[in-house]
């Protein structure tokens, strides 16, 4: 059953890398990278016609054939599992206990939809048309389609059709000194259903000394059982050294990550040093991955925190007061001259300031390959209630970088965001309950730190962006979903509706309100950092995997529905300018005759250097302090020792150690 | 002559200018940036200088009118500055063709011999150029200080008299970055102290600052007293001294303290750059700029990204390159950019002033205006290099060539630089130029010759620096003369707190003073140079404008092209710590910058438990580890340990304690001596 299903995926990809590419003009570009191209609606329709034509009768009926008596069983089906909801899940866990592959399997044939008289809205352009369902992937697109009878059909009047949202950034397992986020795969996706988002990808942190690809196996796994839609993931290297070069080639090349996120922040526990990165990023490329940078200077985060520690402030002002915004954009500004450095494309997570994403929109026109990712959070408030006065509420926007006390910040990250200067939203969702938050009641360095946003994110840019007019919701599609998927190579299975996309559809009702609160929101989080805020625009059905999840109000998920994305490596979108300049960037030296001039004798001034006659000890931490004193060394075996960073081969044979063979075992 | 005095006693309306305010006159300077005259500050200028000669002189009016020879238009003060500006203004090209005698000395006395201390000399018909201002005055100089600024002064008989036929009178250059005795590899610059003031001198440059260059490990207190040892001996003007700091620690913190209470140092250099060896991490050089704040000195940084210049020199090595070329592609402009905007975010939080030394780049300068925009204490220093030549000269196919331009930050490749970074000068977002000057012969620099790395880095430039910014700058009306004098010489007192010893010519300063002819043109060799280096970067290119006369203490030292200076005449000037035009905005904005915490009730919800919640790690049930850490390392399989005593240990950055007894050891106490 599975395999069947991978053999119509690959039909379906292969349908799909045609699309655009054959097109007989060259594709005009205005503005930017993510615009419409000219023609393009003809092309994908003419794409869709034609090259559904070719295999249109044999398809068709096949398709009427086989869907017929599954799909009238299915809506039976899914008319009873709409009454009772409970009852529902209980058989999605046994489901999923027994084989989760059949289970997946079944559930996803012959789910036939039809969403009638939407406006399905694309990043480049937006049309009047209905779209055909079946299988979890879109069929049809277009008037008037040719559908088999007893589909379900969804009115879309007066609605936008939009891909579902793509969020590309949230931790729903990674702890935070010993804290696990209280909404988990199942809770997380849930509330990203209801919001619209239909896909996450969620970071792995790799604690510094264990293997990246357990940790992922172990992400893996247990969002397999508990997500409810799509995932895929991105991989936070928390140590880096030569050794996991191995790991990052089985992780790219076999395991579809293709997006590997590094801290300049959290110092003596993730940060990097700017080598590490340019090794890391050097590499990166040669693999065809993104780089992510949490970017933050750590070191003087940890000085300032330090300082306001010991000037009495503990409260979660002390948290915003430590991480200054100068210091997440000389961060940015660093990871882009590293990034430029090793021609490697960046992607800066959690853009949170007007200054850091100044740098990134300077940099793209210098022609960086950077992109910037602002989170619902911070384009929807602002760092001001750090200085609430009460504590849990202060407490619950405690993130980082933290969110910017200037209140005009939002709109101007709303405003580079509409012109294409920031490309990607996503939610940074990470939530802490209050009890977790209370950890650092005391010490506003211990509080996790982690805001919602995961449910709100769209509903958010709707509003601060589309209705107050700085964007279309062409760029609404393209910044909620299309660029995150085209960036980490998702697209066009998703950020797209066309025909041979997945069909991870949102109806949304632009004129609906929406009001936040902690009571109503679909996480276990009991505050809510945007408590009491309005905004217009809401999702009234979304449809994951082909399947309808939320309608009339109704969430409807299954645990464990959810199925992992795996990337490819070299995302067009993303390595085709890099590819160019990998080419272009060799350096050349100059050919010149042998200098044959007088050369200063250095080796005779070396020693010619005194000792300085000091009766201080050598400073140094290089200096040779003569032969170790053997009885002051810590020396054990059983701690850290300095080669623990260089992983053990275990099939590795010491031919001939130093000093000889050994007898040892002689001598037993 | 005569012309030329009637000339100057046509002038006479000239008083008016320095009686009294003159906000309206077409001359008052227009303020860019901040360096520029503020209203009324003419005032205070004025009262000082009469306050300098108060004790000879009652007033102003009556020292004119003792005078024998008396105004012929009588109340100077009826004349409108209008007229009197006027008047200056025509009167320079009026003169040019005077001026073009040159410089003359006139001796009216005959026993005084012309090195020697106590000697009166008056400089008479120039032009006085200082950053805020010119105008026409006589100036009178008396052991080695300016007594006198104006005209008519009362000198005593038997003075010696320069005519400066018309031209400027400029206080004299002062180079703020010279490295004169940073040793390289155990080789000492070709250009020491001797050679490279007296090069100073030639360009007019009154004053040098040197790096002191000690080497980790090195106590800065004993390198700092060498290089005034040697200094002492042999400068032949006079001198300051920063310190860099190679590395920082506990020990380091100490010297400071006393070089800057004690010794007179004012401001020390930090390396972003030189990994491995100088380079600080940002921790560090947080810590170093809070430490230095507080001391009330001035951070000089030199910005260069080093992880990254260690990373692509790799690279370029392996990919064969081992040519001069090889240093500029490794270490691009970016790095330079980036290590400023780190340099002036830290200065930010720490609030501190930050000198950024050797600016080369465009995006570098650009860096520092952006951040002086948004009104960080930040001082930007291009160089004679970077402002007369750019970095095309790395892929010379000539060897000596390419590497005599090695420095580092590198010239920047891009040859409409020098035009940035003059541009930048001329309106106020660069304050300082220094020449970095640092010879080292071609064979030195050929240790290198097989490989970029290891090309001793460093160029001359002291004695073209201030030749060329007239050239580049004023020549092409860039800059107006009193900009000129504000880069060159004023801005860098001000910042280092020498001034108005240094940096002005107004009664009481030092008699440091260049008479300056703008029309000379000469062209650069290595030939005619005073410096000892065999090749000169700048070869081959004209320079208008350049000194025709140098006096440095109140002597000549410079006349005609003919170089008379005396080796060790060169004093040591120490430097009074938070030189107000650094730190007055800091300690304001320390004021008002304190943080306040929120008082709040005491959080009484629930807190999660976290101290004995390593059980938060349910394993997963597949066999594979879990991904949290905390985890201890499988059994360590001691056969594959590369383990040794020998070499670099896990703790070998744990500095020792020579009185450390271990009581209990681990495993019980060994009787190992008992088996011996």
């Amino acid at each position: 059953m599975s395999e069947r299903r991978f053999r119509q995926e690959d039909d379906r990809s292969s349908l799909l890398s045609r699309l655009g590419s054959d097109s007989p003009r060259p594709r005009m570009k205005f503005g930017g990278m993510f615009c419409n191209v000219e023609g393009a609606f003809e092309n994908k329709t003419l794409n869709f016609e034609e090259t559904v034509s070719s295999s249109k009768e044999e398809k068709l009926s096949m398709t009427i054939s086989r869907s017929t008596p599954m799909s009238t069983l299915r809506t039976g089906l899914s008319g009873q599992s709409v009454s009772s909801l409970s009852e529902r899940r209980i058989g999605a866990e046994v489901n999923s206990s027994n084989d989760s592959a059949r289970g997946k399997a079944q559930r996803r044939q012959g789910d036939c939809l039809l969403i009638k008289g939407g406006k399905v809205v694309n990043d480049d352009q937006s049309f009047y048309a209905d779209v055909y369902i079946e299988d979890g992937t879109i069929r049809q697109i277009g008037e008037n389609l040719i559908i088999p009878s007893g589909v379900k059909t969804l009115d879309a009047y007066g609605h936008l059709v939009i891909p579902g949202g793509v969020d590309a950034n949230t931790n729903l397992q990674a702890p935070q000194k010993g804290l696990i986020p209280c909404d988990d795969f199942y809770q997380g996706t849930k509330a990203a259903l209801s919001g619209g988002t239909t896909t996450i990808i969620d970071h792995v942190l790799v604690e510094p000394g264990t293997s990246l690809l357990s940790a992922f196996d172990l992400w893996k796994e247990t969002a397999e059982q508990r997500a409810c839609c799509d995932f895929s993931f991105h991989l936070d290297v928390t140590r880096w050294h030569e050794g996991l070069y191995e790991e990052l080639e089985t992780l790219v090349k076999d395991k579809g990550v293709n997006s590997f996120l590094f801290f300049m922040a959290y110092k003596d526990r993730y940060q990097s040093s700017d080598s590490q990165l340019y090794e890391a990023f050097g590499i990166l490329r040669d693999l065809g991955a993104i780089a992510q940078v949490h970017a933050e200077n750590g070191d003087i985060i940890d000085e300032e925190q330090k300082k306001l520690l010991s000037v009495g402030i503990t409260g979660p002002e002390g948290h915003v007061l430590s991480h200054p915004e100068e210091v997440e954009t000389e961060a940015v500004y660093r990871a882009i001259t590293i990034a430029k450095q090793a021609n490697c494309p960046l992607y800066v997570t959690k853009v949170m300031s007007k200054s850091a994403a100044d740098v990134i929109a300077k940099a793209r026109k210098k022609g960086v390959v950077v992109y910037g990712e602002p989170i619902t959070a911070g384009l929807a408030t602002d760092g001001s209630h750090y200085w609430a006065k009460d504590w849990t509420t202060a407490a619950a926007f405690v993130m980082s970088p933290p969110l910017n006390p200037d209140p005009s910040t939002p709109q101007y990250l709303t405003s580079l965001l509409a012109c294409g200067d920031l490309q990607v939203t996503s939610s940074a969702q990470a939530s802490f309950s209050t009890a977790q938050k209370a950890v650092g009641k005391d010490d506003f360095t211990l509080i996790p730190e982690g805001t919602s946003g995961i449910e709100e994110r769209l509903s958010v840019i709707w509003d601060r962006a589309v209705s107050t007019g700085k964007m279309d919701e062409n760029e609404f599609v393209a910044v909620t979903s299309t660029n995150a998927a085209k960036v980490f190579n998702m697209y066009p299975r998703k950020g797209r509706i066309a025909v041979g996309s997945d069909a991870d559809i949102v109806i949304w009702n632009p004129k609906e309100t929406l009001t936040v609160s902690a009571t109503t929101h679909n996480l276990t989080l009991e505050v809510n950092i945007l408590e009491g805020f309005e905004f217009r625009g809401v999702p009234t059905v979304v449809i994951s995997g082909g399947r309808v999840v939320l309608e009339d109000g109704q969430l409807n998920v299954t645990e464990g529905s959810g199925r992992f994305i795996a990337r490819k490596a070299f995302p067009d979108t993303v390595y085709k300018r890099i590819r160019a300049r990998s080419k272009m960037a060799e350096a050349r030296g100059v050919p010149r005759g042998n200098y044959d001039g007088p050369v200063h004798d250095v080796i005779s001034v070396t020693k010619s250097v005194p000792p300085t006659p000091t009766t201080r000890g050598p400073t140094g931490t290089k200096t040779p302090t003569g032969p170790r004193n053997l009885h002051q060394s810590g020396f054990t075996l059983a701690g850290a020792q300095i080669d623990d960073h260089i992983p053990r081969r275990s099939a590795q044979r010491i031919v001939a150690p130093p000093g000889g063979r050994s007898n040892i075992t002689s001598l037993s | 002559m005569s012309d030329c005095r009637r000339q100057w006693n046509r002038e006479d309306e000239l008083p008016v200018y320095l009686a009294g305010p003159i906000t309206t006159g077409p001359n008052q300077r227009k303020s860019f940036g901040m360096f520029s005259s503020v209203e009324g500050a003419f005032d205070s200028k004025t009262i000082d200088f009469d306050n300098y000669a108060v004790g000879r002189k009652g007033s102003r009016t009556p020292r004119s009118g003792s005078r024998e020879r008396v105004l012929e238009t009588g109340d100077p003060v009826g004349k409108t500055p209008g007229e009197a500006a006027d008047g200056s203004r025509r009167s320079p090209s009026g003169e040019a063709d005077d001026a073009r005698s040159g410089v003359e000395v006139r001796f009216t006395s005959e026993k005084e011999s012309p090195n020697e201390k106590g000697e009166k000399l008056l400089i008479k018909g120039g032009r006085v150029v200082n950053d805020d201002q010119s105008f026409y005055a006589d100036v009178y100089v008396e052991d080695g200080i300016i007594k006198q600024v104006g005209e008519n002064l009362a000198v005593p008989g038997g003075v010696k008299v320069i005519e400066a036929n018309g031209r400027m009178i400029i206080p004299g250059g002062i180079d703020v970055n010279t490295c004169l005795m940073k040793s390289y590899l155990g080789t000492q610059p070709v250009d020491d102290f001797l050679q490279g003031t007296k090069a100073a001198l030639a360009g007019g440059t009154t004053m040098i600052m040197d790096h002191v260059t000690p080497q980790p490990g090195d106590s800065l207190l004993e390198a700092f007293e060498r290089w005034q040892e040697a200094a002492d001996k042999k400068a032949c003007c006079d001198y300051s001294l920063h310190v860099d700091i190679p590395q920082w620690n506990e020990n380091v913190k100490d010297e400071l303290e006393l070089l800057a209470q004690d010794k007179g140092i004012n401001s020390f250099q930090l390396y972003m750059a030189y990994k491995d060896l100088y380079q600080m991490t940002d921790a560090q050089l947080y810590e170093a700029f809070s430490f230095l704040k507080q001391l009330g000195a001035v951070v000089l940084v030199h910005a260069e990204n080093g992880d990254l210049i260690a990373q692509e020199q790799r690279k370029i090595l392996e990919m064969g390159i081992t040519g001069p070329e090889g240093h500029p592609l490794s270490r691009p402009e970016e790095l330079e950019a980036e290590a400023v905007f780190r340099a002036i975010t830290l200065g930010n939080r720490v609030n501190c002033p930050v000198y950024i030394t050797k600016v080369m780049s465009k995006s570098a300068a650009d860096t520092i205006t952006q951040a002086r925009r948004k009104g960080s204490v930040v001082f930007g220093e291009p160089i004679t290099a970077s402002l007369a030549t750019d970095g095309s000269h790395y892929w010379s196919k000539n060897w000596a060539k390419a590497a005599a331009y090695v420095t580092s930050p590198p010239l920047s490749p891009d040859p409409t630089t020098p035009d940035h970074l003059h541009t930048l000068l001329a309106c106020g977002d660069l304050q300082v130029v220094g020449s970095a000057h640092c010879a080292y012969s071609t064979s030195q620099k050929a240790i290198g010759k097989e490989d970029f790395t290891l090309i001793p880095e460093g160029t001359n430039g002291v004695e073209e620096r201030m030749g060329f910014v007239w050239d580049k700058a004023v020549a092409m009306g860039k800059m107006d003369e009193n900009q000129f004098v504000a880069v060159t010489s004023t801005n860098a007192a001000k910042i280092f707190n020498l001034y108005p010893r240094k940096g002005r010519i107004a009664a009481g300063s030092d008699a440091d003073i260049v008479i300056w002819d703008p029309d000379s043109v000469k062209t650069i060799t290595a030939k005619l140079q005073q410096s000892a280096a065999e090749y000169n970067i700048f070869e081959g290119l004209e320079c208008r404008g350049g000194p025709a006369l140098v006096m440095s203490q109140g002597r000549i030292v410079y006349e005609g092209g003919k170089l008379q200076a005396q080796q060790g005449t060169g004093r040591f000037l120490p430097r009074k710590p938070f030189p107000d035009y650094a730190y007055q905005r800091v300690k304001c904005r320390n004021q008002v910058k304190s943080k306040q915490g929120v008082t709040r009730g005491i959080y009484d919800g629930p807190v999660y438990d976290v101290a004995p919640t390593p059980k938060y790690i349910t394993p997963a049930p597949s066999a594979k580890t879990s991904p949290t850490s905390h985890q201890p390392p499988p059994i360590r399989n001691l056969h594959q340990s590369n383990f040794s005593l020998s070499g670099a240990q896990i703790d070998d950055n744990i500095p020792r304690r020579s009185g450390h007894r271990i009581v209990a050891p681990p495993g019980g106490r060994s009787n190992i001596t008992s088996l011996g």
